[in-house]
């Protein structure tokens, strides 16, 4: 049942005057305090809200974005949540046109027993199509896809004027360009266009091989090693300092094995917030050990569901809250392969610094360019480390990385970060000047004022 | 049901997760709300998710004068017709439908009148083919007339009467009616009111009336079901307690 009168759907979600703090980031810290939370359940009402609005405002999806890229500490939240109907699939050429608020997980319900797949897919599964393409997220198909803002059509945009404009390569190409990585700053969107993977199974035939330096990694996804592979992927044991040990997982669409979806309900969840000294260098240590041995010990070529060999932390809901209160973070960052020895010092450091990171990312970048200005995705190596957060202690050692990757000429990832300094803003992305011009002044974010403005 | 489903305001939160699912099982379906851009949305969703057919009208379901006319393109557009899910209505303002009699009686008409007079063409349809399930979204509000939304508990009560009757009169003719009564559900409907741990979620309500609809043999559920003992309680406070209570 419903309101019959079309605007009043929009209307503020309840906040006292203290304001709305329950919409937080993946990593929980750090914590925002909302003036206000927009909840549109229909495209129509957009435009009217954003023209109404004159606090700083940011669309906000399904919170997936580790640091502050999706909070908007004292401005309003738009949840676009409610905007989640698939608006076309075309299942002969392998497109989809989704509500802003899809998450990928439905998309894939829709198309896998069609025969067709993400193009591009992230970690996780739970995040809008809006959100993907606001930070032109990438996968272990990078060296061969590159990022899902290669594969997205077009999309509609609202503007604080009041504007709705069509994006795409061919129609306002530089604001397509600038919004896919836009972290949300170039307005709100409102549906977009992707153009889908065919597949012939719902399986992957995987491969594990255990590497033993950053070399070995090198050399497992090199180019001619690395082509044979759609996806490829390593994990590194964070706490191992000089002896670099990790798992290299690869893998393929398989050709047969049925288009079965993943589950729709997760099973298993975190239901609160773990104590703070749950992650302790011991347990981690720990992890990582056990981590590897399975992995070395499952060596070898099997086939599995894409469920798990995607998003194997899918399938734990609130995962995050493992990590207590104190919230948790991602180092990302990229550096030319050249400068590997950059994240041997950056190991060692973590090694010294006795933090500990539960998983170590490795992946090597290819050379295909998206169209975004502000995409992170660059040739060369990126490694993603998490961390529990530690307050002054974590900073200082992520401030200590930050010269080892300045040093390599390296970049770090917006999505996952919650304390970049504005000079290494502008260090990773060159073409910040020319994205600002079209930023749109009503839309803000924490990190944004966090990493631009100047402070007073 | 097998066959087509047909959803009476198909832009509520409720009806679009119960397209959903039936879309999901390649259901032919029947769409059915005032304002044609969002229709065409939510039909745009079920066909993208699998339904094997599906027809929209636009129609100002509260005119009670266009029902006739209305009814014969239903009729028309899914002469196969299973199942009815009647899933409009409007929570609107006591305050206001205290200040002005017009706005009762537009509240009564939309939650009410108008339902009725869609039912009733339903019954007949359904009637003859001696087939199908007419489903009917009610309120838990309808159980008890309260201060603070009577006018709108007073239309879902006297609705859910009127379902009553027609399930007496249906049951000869082998059409089971079922009357659903959910709780306060995270909707649109209901965006202006704080939220608290009986809210429910659409996807999960949706999931509860399309399993009745489809294989149920209920003829009253409450969504979520511990409805049925909170409104039991709410019943039983006495006439001389209840006009002193606010809620």
């Amino acid at each position: 049942m419903e309101t019959k009168s079309g605007g009043t759907s929009i209307v503020p979600h309840a906040a006292d005057a203290k304001g709305d703090s329950s919409y937080k980031s993946w990593g929980n810290y750090p914590q925002a305090t909302h003036h206000r939370i927009l909840r549109p359940a229909w495209m129509d009402e957009i435009t009217g809200a954003v023209l109404r609005e004159n606090a700083p405002l940011l669309a906000y999806g399904l919170g997936r974005s580790y640091g502050d890229s999706c909070l908007n500490d004292g401005g309003t939240l738009m949840d676009i949540r409610g905007l989640d109907r698939i608006l076309n699939f075309d299942a002969e050429q392998g497109s989809i046109l989704c509500e802003a608020g899809v998450s990928l997980g439905e998309i894939l319900l829709t198309t896998v027993p069609r025969g067709w797949f993400l193009p591009v897919t992230p970690g996780t599964k739970i995040v809008t199509l809006a959100g993907a393409i606001a930070n032109d997220v990438h996968g272990k198909n990078h060296h061969v896809e590159g990022t899902i803002g290669c594969h997205v059509e077009q999309f509609e945009l609202v503007r604080s004027t009041g504007e709705q404009v069509i994006c795409s390569r061919e129609e306002n190409p530089e604001l397509f360009a600038a919004t896919i990585g836009g972290m949300g700053l170039t307005g709100i969107i409102l549906w977009a266009e992707l153009r889908l993977k065919k597949i012939a199974s719902a399986q992957i035939e995987m491969d594990t091989v255990a590497f033993a330096s950053f070399e070995d990694f090198i050399r497992l996804s090199s180019d001619e090693e690395g082509a044979k592979y759609e996806y490829t992927v390593g994990w590194v044991d964070c706490l191992s300092g000089r002896k670099t040990r990790g798992i290299f997982m690869r893998g393929n669409h398989a050709k047969d094995g049925g288009l079965r979806t993943h589950p729709e309900k997760i099973k298993l969840s975190v239901p609160f917030m773990l104590p703070a000294f749950t992650l302790n260098p011991a347990t981690i240590w720990a992890f990582n050990n056990l981590y590897y041995a399975k992995g070395k010990a499952k060596a070898g070529h099997s086939q599995v569901h894409y469920d798990p060999f995607f998003y194997p932390l899918d399938k734990v809901d609130d995962w995050n809250r493992i990590y207590g209160k104190g919230g948790f973070t991602q180092y990302q960052c990229v550096v030319p392969e050249s400068e590997v020895a950059a994240f041997q010092e950056i190991l060692e450091r973590i090694a010294r610094g006795g933090q500990g990171s539960f998983l170590g990312v490795i992946k090597k970048f290819g050379s295909v360019r998206s169209p975004g200005m502000m995409s992170f995705p660059r040739p060369g190596l990126t490694l993603a480390l998490d961390f529990p957060f530690r307050g002054a202690k974590t900073l200082k050692l992520f401030a200590e990385l930050d010269e080892v990757v300045r040093a390599a000429k390296g970049a770090l990832y917006p999505a996952k970060d919650p304390r970049m300094s504005p000079q290494m803003f502008r260090l990773s992305y060159p073409r910040l000047a020319e994205f600002r011009k079209y930023v749109d002044p009503t839309l803000s974010s924490s990190f944004w004022r966090r990493v631009v403005e100047e402070k007073a | 049901m097998s066959q087509g489903l047909a959803i009476l305001g198909a832009t509520s939160k409720i009806a679009q997760e119960v397209a959903r699912l039936a879309a999901r099982e390649g259901r032919e379906l029947l769409l059915v709300a005032r304002n044609e851009e969002r229709l065409e949305a939510v039909a745009g969703d079920a066909r993208s998710r699998g339904a094997s057919r599906v027809e929209c009208i636009t129609a100002d379901l509260a005119d009670v004068s266009q029902h006739e006319a209305l009814w014969k393109r239903i009729e028309q557009a899914m002469p196969e017709m299973g199942a009815v899910l009647l899933a409009y209505g409007t929570l609107g303002d006591q305050d206001l439908a205290e200040d002005s009699v017009a706005y009762t009686l537009r509240e009564l008409n939309t939650n009410f009148t108008s339902a009725a007079s869609l039912l009733s063409y339903a019954a007949a349809s359904l009637e003859r083919r001696k087939t199908g399930v007419l489903a009917v979204i009610t309120s838990v509000a309808g159980d008890r007339a309260r201060r603070s939304n009577y006018v709108y508990g007073t239309a879902k009560g006297a609705l859910t009467l009127f379902v009553q009757g027609l399930r007496a009169r249906l049951f000869a003719s082998g059409v089971r009616v079922l009357t659903i009564k959910p709780g306060p559900v995270d909707t649109p409907m209901t965006a202006h009111m704080k939220k608290g741990l009986l809210t429910a979620s659409p996807k999960s309500v949706a999931a509860t009336i399309y399993r009745e609809m489809e294989d149920g043999k209920a003829e009253v559920i409450y969504v979520p079901a511990y409805w049925r003992l909170i409104m039991a309680g709410i019943r039983a406070i006495p006439e001389s307690v209840g006009k002193k209570m606010k809620f």
